[in-house]
Order: structure tokens, then C-alpha cells, then sequence
């Protein structure tokens, strides 16, 4: 290192500025693309879509204030309150249920040696999959017989066909499990990194001090495991809060169907944008689903904060 | 020795235990069951029409006709294309430029410093649903809408990114770039050459992130796309799939098509993904 310095002392280390004032020129230099970028990308579009929401725009005609009107209206819209039930809908069943899932599967492949990372790439593999590809290939597995590989497994154990797709009540469940199945093992993967980043001593001294499994989990694995949890918790409801590839390409013949029954409010608000253009009511709509989003996000800040 | 106490993976049945037996065959059957989808997109894109409501996994006569029916048009090699570059370019935009802001919000000290970090941590907040209507307000402003461009913009950079890179570069010892500053480099080379190289992890797990995220994007590039020539794979099997209304077997050749090029780079790189996941997933 030290031989190296001679030849390259001599460059000039103050030209007119000091140290300090060509270091922040540096730093305004590397952040000033950046700067530009989150200004005119992130920050204008946000405070645009709250504009835009006040507001009666549908392209044609130049956007008039129409005060809170939009949400008026988004109240009264018996629509909205639909696609609202069934964006809740996909979060509380869907959330809970890969949440367990993931953990159960992570509890025990974390302990797998045979064959490990063969049964770990298993679950894994869905994850790296398009959804809005695999959503047709459900689609297909729930197709009604003689196409549709579930009915005809159903049919060959002796169990009734299901209408799936085709049914008020079965159709967002349906698309639920796809969604579930898409999202399990990037939950499984980040549970396994939490179950592993807790130091092996715990357990030895629980053991040392007699603890069964059970206790062991429910005691220190569990506790240990909040921030991940916690974390999962709110990347998982984001998610089914945000579900809209699934939706759109599962019931694409009439998307959010049937009869509306799993429609969730990103295929409103892509609906309300681009099939009516009614931008201004559409606005309102994101506002409404920022502002869902922000309370889950501020309640995963609050549960940190809390206890660790 | 005796055998209580061979439990060291030279001896990996010696403590085997018939509920580990239990765990492992239904943690087996639950993977096989994961990747039902898969096998059944594959095993039906190789099958003629005749067979496709024969559940055989292996096709009585395997086919490579659906892929040659489906290629022969040329519109998926298109979408591929598409895809491909608008995947790779947004990933080495989101390298760049999420790596340098890390790195200048980590590695400086200046006026301002809080600010910027927290204002770009904020967009986090707020989810691209709510952008969409003005990006796509902007774009018919620009003429961007129907363009490549259009469809990279708004990933160009990321929080996320910003975020998991000022995280490992905080790892970055100052010693090593006060070193590169006294051997007269400028502060451009130092992050290009000196820290940059130290924090290679993060940056495949950012690489994958971004290439799969935007590998699989459907929103955006929906809605800013209308001409089939500039659809990517996913718009544009959705597109195809509709066409093809009952045609599974053409449908799963598609989705087929989708799936392989991540499903090979899976396979290629599956330590460097598992590892980026858990990383980023941890830092993030």
C-alpha cells in the first residue's frame, strides 16, 4: 500500500475549493438524478392523486373541483362497499392462513437434512413463477369436468364436483389459493432466515433446563421470532390488500366476476381509471386504499416499537 | 462411542425417530404438491389436443407442436424480447442508481442527509396504485405511453433498493475509502471501485428482486401498453390466453413459456436466490 503513495500524493487536494465543499459537491452530484427522480416520479404523482381526487376529471374534459364529492359518492356506491368486503375478505382468510402455513412448513423443513434443499426448492419454485401465468393454469385446474384437473380428481375419490370459478361463494376463495400458493414460499424462506439468525445457545440451555418442545416453542422460538413475524404479517396483507394478476386473468371473461364477487378494489380502481375513465372517482379510490395501506403500516412501526 | 450421542450428519440415521420420519414424508408430499401447477403446465404444453383431459403427468405422445403453434407468429418471441430488456434495463438502472444513493447516505455526513434519507424511505408509504393515474397522465403528456420507456420509468429507481444498499454499505469500513482518498481518487471511483466491490451480495440480491419483480410486473405495463408489439410476456399471454378461450393445452404452452426463463435461472443460481431472499428479506 504504502509504496503506492509517492506517485499519487501529488495530486492536488485543494483547487480553489476546500475538502468539505468538494465532498457536498460530490454528494449533490450522486443524489441529483435521484433527488429529480422521487420528486417528479413519487412525490408529485402522490400529491396529484389527492388533487385529482378532489376533482371531476375523466379525460375528455378539463379536471373542475368538485370538493369531496368523489368520496360521497365512493360512500354511497354499493359497489364499493362490495369490493371493499372482498378485499377484507382476502386478507383475513387468506393472510392468517399462509401466515401458519409458512411457519408449520419452516418450523419443520429447518430441521430436514434429507434431501433438504431438494424439498426447500419444492416449495420455493411457485414463488419465482408469473402470477398472471399461473393464474391460467388454476383457472384450468378449476375448470368443471371432463377439463378441469380438480373435479376430476374429486370425481375419481367420489366426491361431488364443485362449480369453483363459476359460483358466487366458491370463486374468492378459489382465487385465494392461488394467491396463497404464490406467495407461500417467499414466506417460507424468510421464516427459515429467522429461525436460523436465533443463536443455538437458547435452545441448548432450554434443553439444560428441561423444556419440551412445545415449551420451547411457545417460550423462546415464537418471542425470538416477532420481527420476522411481524414482518411477514404486513408484506403478506399488503399483498392481499394489493391482489389484482390473480383476479384479472382468473375471471377475465367479466374481471372481478361472478357478479362481482371477487372483486377487489385495485381491479375497481383499474376499471374506474381505464375502462370508464372517470380519473377523478378512480383517484379516490387509491386514496381510499393509501390510506388502508398506510394504517397497516403504521401498526407494524407500533407493534416494533412496543416490545423490543 | 456410543450411539446416543452419534447424531453428527456422518451417522444421519442414527437418531431418526418415527415423528421426523412423519415430518419429513408430509413436508415431501406438501413440496410435490407446490409444484402440481408446474408439472401440469408442462406435462399438458407437450401433449396434442386429443390428450389434454388425460390427467397423465407424461404425455402418451409427447409433442413439441403447442410451442412450435404458439412461436410460429413470432408474438412471444416479441413479448420475450420486451420483457427481457425492460427486465434487464430497470435492473441495471435500480443497481446504479439505488447503490450510489445508499452508498452517499451512508457513507457522508452533510446537511440534509436525514431529510433525503427519510423522504425517499416515505415512498415506501405509498403503494403504485395511487401513481398509476398520474404516470399515466404524464406519459400521455410525454409520449411515452405505447414505449419501452413507458414502461421502465417508474421502476428506475426504488426505496427498497436505496434502503438494503445503504444497510451493507454502512458495513463498509471507512478506513478502506479514506485509504482510495489519499491514493488520490475521486469520490466517483472510490464508490465505483473501492465499495462497490465489497458489498456484491446485496447487489445480486437487489439484482434478483428487481429482474423478478419487473420480470412478472402486470399492472403498470397493462395499462401504459395498447399495441401487442410492445406488451410484455405477462400482458401479453394474458392477451393470448383470452384469444384462446378453451385451448388449454396452447394456453399452458404460454404460461409455459413464461415460467422457464426464471425457473432456469433458478436453477442455475438457487443458493445466490435463497440467500438474496433471506438477506434482503432480513435487512429490509
Amino acid at each position: 500500500m504504502a509504496t503506492l503513495a509517492p506517485a499519487a500524493s501529488t495530486h492536488a487536494p485543494h483547487r480553489g475549493m476546500s475538502m468539505r465543499a468538494r465532498r457536498l459537491f460530490w454528494v449533490w452530484g450522486f443524489l441529483a438524478l435521484p433527488i429529480v427522480f422521487y420528486s417528479v416520479i413519487r412525490f408529485y404523482p402522490t400529491f396529484q392523486s389527492f388533487w385529482l381526487s378532489l376533482t371531476d376529471w375523466n379525460l375528455m374534459n378539463p379536471a373542475k373541483f368538485i370538493g369531496v364529492a368523489n368520496y360521497q359518492k365512493l360512500w354511497a356506491d354499493p359497489e364499493f362497499w362490495k369490493v371493499f368486503k372482498n378485499t377484507f375478505a382476502y386478507l383475513i382468510f387468506g393472510m392468517p392462513i399462509s401466515l401458519l402455513l409458512s411457519f408449520v412448513i419452516a418450523y419443520y423443513l429447518d430441521r430436514v437434512r434429507f434431501l433438504h434443499g431438494f424439498i426447500r426448492a419444492l416449495y420455493f419454485l411457485p414463488y419465482l413463477t408469473t402470477a398472471a401465468a399461473m393464474a391460467w393454469v388454476w383457472r384450468w385446474f378449476y375448470q368443471p369436468p371432463p377439463i378441469g384437473f380438480i373435479n376430476e380428481v374429486l370425481t375419481t375419490v367420489g366426491l361431488p364436483q364443485q362449480p369453483f370459478l363459476r359460483s358466487t361463494s366458491q370463486a374468492l376463495p378459489s382465487i385465494m389459493v392461488t394467491a396463497i400458493w404464490a406467495g407461500l414460499g417467499f414466506q417460507i424462506i424468510i421464516f427459515m432466515a429467522g429461525l436460523r439468525a436465533i443463536p443455538t445457545t437458547y435452545y441448548e440451555a432450554a434443553r439444560i433446563d428441561g423444556l419440551g418442545e412445545w415449551a420451547i416453542l411457545r417460550r423462546i422460538t415464537l418471542p425470538l421470532l416477532k420481527p420476522t413475524t411481524v414482518f411477514l404479517v404486513v408484506f403478506s396483507s399488503i399483498g392481499f390488500l394489493r391482489i389484482f394478476d390473480q383476479v384479472y386473468n382468473m375471471t377475465s371473461n367479466d374481471p372481478g366476476g361472478p357478479l362481482g364477487s371477487t372483486k377487489p378494489l385495485v381491479l375497481m380502481i383499474y376499471q374506474t381509471a381505464f375502462s370508464s375513465y372517470a380519473m377523478g372517482y378512480a383517484a379516490a379510490q387509491t386514496v381510499v386504499l393509501f390510506i388502508i395501506l398506510l394504517c397497516i403500516s403504521l401498526l407494524q412501526l407500533w407493534l416494533l416499537r412496543e416490545k423490543t | 462411542m456410543s450411539a446416543t450421542t452419534a447424531t453428527t450428519p456422518i451417522m444421519p440415521f442414527a437418531n431418526v425417530r418415527p415423528g421426523r420420519i412423519i415430518a419429513w414424508t408430509l413436508l415431501f408430499i406438501g413440496g410435490l404438491l407446490m409444484i402440481t401447477p408446474i408439472v401440469f403446465m408442462f406435462s399438458t404444453s407437450l401433449k396434442p389436443a386429443s390428450e389434454v383431459y388425460d390427467l397423465r403427468i407424461i404425455p402418451a405422445t409427447p409433442t413439441l407442436e403447442n410451442y412450435y403453434a404458439v412461436m410460429a407468429d413470432g408474438r412471444f418471441l416479441r413479448w420475450f424480447f420486451n420483457s427481457t430488456l425492460v427486465a434487464c434495463a430497470v435492473t441495471v438502472s435500480n443497481l446504479f442508481f439505488d447503490s450510489l444513493v445508499g452508498y452517499t447516505l451512508a457513507k457522508f455526513r452533510f446537511r440534509g442527509r436525514m431529510f433525503v434519507f427519510i423522504a425517499i424511505l416515505s415512498t415506501l408509504m405509498i403503494p403504485t396504485e395511487m401513481l398509476v393515474i398520474p404516470w399515466y397522465l404524464m406519459s400521455a403528456q410525454f409520449g411515452w405511453l405505447d414505449s419501452y420507456w413507458g414502461i421502465m420509468f417508474p421502476g428506475m429507481m426504488t426505496a427498497f433498493g436505496s434502503f438494503l444498499m445503504k444497510q451493507f454499505f454502512e458495513g463498509v469500513p471507512d478506513d478502506f475509502l479514506e485509504a482510495a482518498r489519499i491514493d488520490g481518487l475521486n469520490e466517483f471511483a472510490i464508490w465505483w471501485k473501492v465499495a462497490m466491490p465489497l458489498v456484491t451480495p446485496a447487489l445480486s440480491a437487489l439484482a434478483i428482486f428487481t429482474f423478478l419483480g419487473n420480470w412478472t410486473a402486470f399492472f403498470w405495463p397493462l395499462i401504459v401498453t395498447t399495441s401487442p408489439e410492445l406488451y410484455t410476456l405477462p400482458v401479453g399471454l394474458s392477451s393470448f390466453a383470452v384469444q384462446e378461450a378453451i385451448q388449454w393445452e396452447r394456453i399452458m404452452t404460454g404460461a409455459a413459456l413464461a415460467t422457464i426463463p426464471t425457473l432456469v435461472v433458478f436453477l442455475l443460481l438457487q443458493r445466490y436466490i435463497v440467500r438474496g431472499v433471506m438477506l434482503a428479506g432480513l435487512k429490509g
